[in-house]
């Protein structure tokens, strides 16, 4: 015969503080205290069972026989009236014709449960791990959330170091590589590339020094920005160099217009403190319908080509890249 | 994972002294202004010349400054993180001090990089603790002693703590007395409070 053991209610309370003890009839004859403060009823002992507690997944009713028919005694359980309050079990017969005894516990609802219920370690036994599972998760969060700035700080950095190397320091317009980039990544077919140089910009620099000719060519930059559209890139690609891109464009007429525009504003006075800085402007234009297939370099050569030939033929003007003109600027 | 014992003793750099204290400190270790990152490694020279720059510049022994840094752990409202995780330990000053044993234990279970000495507490009759710390930092001892403190003051218990003889093998010891375990109330701890 198998062993059996007494205990007082008071110890398996101990054990078990979110236990039930149901005699036959299915009537509570003990509670463990944590349970009883959840169920927050007046008389938890000597109450039906069926009436403080439902079954969950198709166990039929809330009686004793129920309990011990589930699957291994395992059943899920919500309090009454309050389906928020859900426990797991496991229920086991506490002897021939005497009813259950079952042992409730959150499952992982834990977490909750104790904020909800403000639970502290003395609602649990002394050798459930609930505090050591908190433990963890409140360890797990306090990294992640180091983890989670610390992904931030990167990103930002990456965003800022991206835009760096796409960056003219002084300007703030694009390089070299910015250009590279906004042309890989023109959607439209057609666009106009036109190679603009500063005409006398030395003699700002020689003249007046170079606080003043980086003033002109901060002045020069904001110039290009408001005169380009959307979709245009401006970028500074040599000292007093600079690129213009211009999706869409695929007609030499509009292209040039707009280029008098920017170099008839760029051959405004430009004051510097007390000194006036004039400057112009010469342009090459290449449309890339003129020469289909022609990557960025190629397309750059034949702008400065058409650039080299304006300035030859007496600056402040803009020229459209055709056959004659000679390649290497010469 | 030392990056995150750089960044504690940056903050307690910036929060006990200013920020200033810290550029300076920073500068003489060669540390950039912006400091660690708590979840990188570091080279573990970085840390040490850091404790130089800053016992150098604020004037402190090393000890008394590693003292002071268990201290700020505990009871900087801006680590409150770690305050709370050091009480998981258990519900009374006792406890905790038992619970210490577990701590590199518990600490790697949160960081698998993070290596916390060895430490074991012995009884030292009725309301007296050893508790011996395993080697592998230099100041060990100092910061303990600071932790403690801020500790049993969380718990509202009375301690007298000392540092005691450095044992032939390079461990530290401290010893404590507990002189009244619910002296003060103490700092209210609850279990669900994230």
């Amino acid at each position: 015969m198998a062993a059996r053991f007494e205990l007082e209610a008071e110890a398996l309370a101990r054990l078990m503080p979110m236990h039930l003890m149901l005699d036959a009839a299915g009537v509570v004859r003990s509670v463990g205290g944590t349970l009883r403060r959840l169920i927050a009823r007046d008389q938890v002992v000597g109450a039906a069972f069926a009436e403080l507690f439902d079954l969950r997944h198709g166990v039929a009713g809330a009686t004793v026989s129920a309990l011990l028919a589930a699957a291994g005694g395992k059943v899920q359980l919500t309090v009454q009236g309050r389906p928020d309050l859900a426990f797991r079990g496991l229920a086991v017969p506490a002897g021939p014709g005497q009813g259950a005894l079952l042992n409730l516990s959150f499952g992982i609802g834990v977490v909750d449960a104790v904020q909800r219920f403000a639970l502290t370690e003395a609602d649990f036994a002394a050798t459930d791990l609930t505090v050591e599972l908190l433990y963890l998760y409140e360890a797990k969060t306090a990294v992640l959330e180091e983890l989670r700035a610390l992904n931030a700080r990167l990103q930002g950095d990456k965003v800022v170091a991206e835009e760096q190397a796409l960056t003219d320091a002084l300007t703030g317009l694009r390089n070299r590589r910015g250009l590279d980039l906004a042309v890989e990544a023109v959607t439209e077919p057609d666009f106009a590339l036109v190679h603009l140089d500063l005409d006398r910009f030395k003699a700002v620099n020689d003249g007046f020094g170079h606080a003043a000719g980086d003033h002109v060519l901060l002045e020069v930059a904001r110039i290009l920005g408001e005169e380009s559209r959307r979709g245009d890139t401006v970028a500074r690609i040599g000292g007093d160099e600079f690129v213009l891109l211009m999706p869409g464009m695929e007609r030499a007429e509009p292209a040039l217009g707009r280029i008098a525009r920017i170099i008839a504003r760029l051959s405004e006075p430009i004051s510097y403190g007390d000194a006036v800085c004039r400057i112009g402007a010469s342009a090459g234009l290449i449309l890339t319908v003129q020469v289909p297939g022609a990557d960025l370099g190629q397309l750059l050569a034949l702008a400065d080509a058409a650039l080299y030939a304006a300035k030859r033929g007496g600056r402040g003007q803009a020229l459209l890249w055709a056959a004659d003109m000679a390649l290497d600027g010469g | 994972m030392n990056g995150l014992i750089n960044r504690a003793i940056q903050c307690f750099l910036r929060d006990g002294w200013g920020n200033a204290a810290w550029l300076d400190a920073a500068r003489a270790a060669g540390v950039a202004p912006r400091g660690f990152e708590p979840m990188l490694d570091y080279p573990p020279a970085v840390t040490e010349r850091l404790l130089m720059a800053a016992s150098d510049r604020l004037g402190r022994d090393r000890d008394d400054l590693l003292e002071d840094l268990g201290t700020y752990l505990v009871s900087h409202p801006s680590r409150a993180a770690v305050r709370r995780l050091l009480r998981f330990g258990g519900t009374d000053f006792r406890e905790f001090l038992q619970s210490l044993e577990d701590l590199p234990a518990r600490a790697r279970l949160a960081l698998p990089d993070l290596a916390l000495p060895v430490m074991r507490v012995e009884p030292m009759g009725e309301d007296a603790f050893r508790l011996i710390i395993g080697d592998g930092f230099d100041g060990a001892g100092a910061v303990a002693l600071g932790l403690l403190r801020a500790m049993a003051d969380d718990y509202g218990a009375l301690v007298v703590l000392e540092v005691g003889a450095t044992l032939p093998d390079g461990r530290a010891v401290l010893t404590i007395r507990l002189l009244d375990a619910a002296h003060s109330e103490g700092r209210a701890f609850s279990l669900g409070a994230l």
